[in-house]
C-alpha cells in the first residue's frame, strides 16, 4: 500500500484519484459483463466521466472539457442510435457474447499483469509533481500551432473524410 | 501522486478493453470496447503529460479524442450497412471471408 499511496505530496488528490478510479473500474467491468446493449452504453457514460475527471485531476483542464463535449455529448448519441437503428432488443439479451468469450479472461489478465509489472518496474516511486494550476490553453494552441501543424491539418482531413464516408455508406439508395 | 497510479489505472482499462473485444458478439458493444482502449491511452498520455510539466501530451490526447470520434462514426455507419444487408450484426456470423 506503501507504494502506491503517496500521503506526503496531497492526500485530497490521492483520495479523489482512488475514489474515481474505483467508480471507473466498476463502470467498465459492468461494460464488458452486462447482458444489456442500453446498460452497456449507459456505464461508458460512466467511465468517459470519469476519465475526465481524472483529467481535471491532473491539470488537463482543456481535455476535460474536449472529452465531456466529444464524448459524452457526440459519441455517445452515436453509440445509442446505434444501438436503436440495428434494433438490438432494449431489455435483457441472450447471445451478446462470442461463444469462446471465456478464452478473453486468461488474455486480459496476462496483458494487465504484464503492463502492470513493467509500469511498476519503471516507474515507482516516480512523483508527479502537483501543478500550480491548470495547463493554460496558450500553451496548448502554441503546440498545436506550431510543431503539431501539420498532423492537425492533417487532423481536420481525417474528419472529412470520415464525415463523408460516414455518410456515403450509411446512405439509403 | 504516484505516477504508477495513473498507469496501472490505464493499464487496468486497457485489459478490460481487450477483454471486451475478444468476449462480445455485438458488433456495437465491439466499438464500446475499442473506446475503452481509447481512453486507456488518453489517460496514460496526460500522465506521461503530467510527469514531464508539458503541453505536447495533452496534444496528442487531443488527436486521440478527435481520431476516435472519426473512427466510431465511420465505425458505426459500416454496422449499419451490415445490419441493413445481412439482417444480423453478429461478428461470428460474418464469415464471407472464411475459406
Amino acid at each position: 500500500m506503501n507504494a502506491l499511496l503517496a500521503a506526503d505530496v496531497n492526500v485530497a488528490q490521492n483520495v479523489g484519484f482512488y475514489v474515481i478510479a474505483a467508480v471507473m473500474l466498476y463502470g467498465a467491468v459492468r461494460v464488458v459483463s452486462t447482458r444489456n446493449v442500453v446498460h452497456a452504453a449507459l456505464w461508458l457514460v460512466v467511465v468517459l466521466g470519469g476519465v475526465a475527471a481524472q483529467y481535471v485531476l491532473a491539470a488537463a483542464e482543456f481535455v476535460a472539457i474536449s472529452q465531456v463535449m466529444v464524448y459524452i455529448g457526440a459519441v455517445m448519441v452515436l453509440f445509442l442510435f446505434g444501438i436503436m437503428l440495428t434494433r438490438a432488443t432494449i431489455g435483457s439479451e441472450d447471445g451478446l457474447n462470442n461463444r469462446g468469450w471465456g478464452l478473453g479472461i486468461p488474455v486480459a489478465l496476462l496483458l494487465a499483469g504484464t503492463m502492470i509489472w513493467v509500469v511498476v518496474d519503471q516507474y515507482r516511486g516516480t512523483v508527479l509533481e502537483s501543478p500550480e494550476g491548470p495547463m493554460p490553453t496558450t500553451a496548448l494552441s502554441d503546440v498545436f500551432l506550431r510543431e503539431g501543424l501539420v498532423p492537425f491539418l492533417a487532423l481536420s482531413f481525417v474528419l472529412l473524410a470520415a464525415a463523408i464516408g460516414a455518410i456515403v455508406l450509411a446512405r439509403k439508395d | 501522486m504516484y505516477a504508477v497510479n495513473f498507469l496501472i489505472l490505464g493499464a487496468l482499462l486497457f485489459s478490460l478493453g481487450v477483454f471486451g473485444v475478444i468476449a462480445r458478439r455485438n458488433a456495437v458493444m465491439v466499438l464500446m470496447s475499442i473506446e475503452l482502449i481509447l481512453n486507456a491511452v488518453n489517460v496514460n498520455l496526460i500522465a506521461f503529460a503530467m510527469m514531464n510539466n508539458s503541453a505536447e501530451g495533452h496534444v496528442f490526447a487531443l488527436y486521440v479524442i478527435a481520431v476516435a470520434a472519426a473512427e466510431v462514426g465511420v465505425g458505426l455507419a459500416m454496422v449499419l450497412m451490415i445490419y441493413r444487408n445481412r439482417r444480423s450484426i453478429a461478428l461470428d456470423e460474418l464469415s464471407a471471408m472464411k475459406g
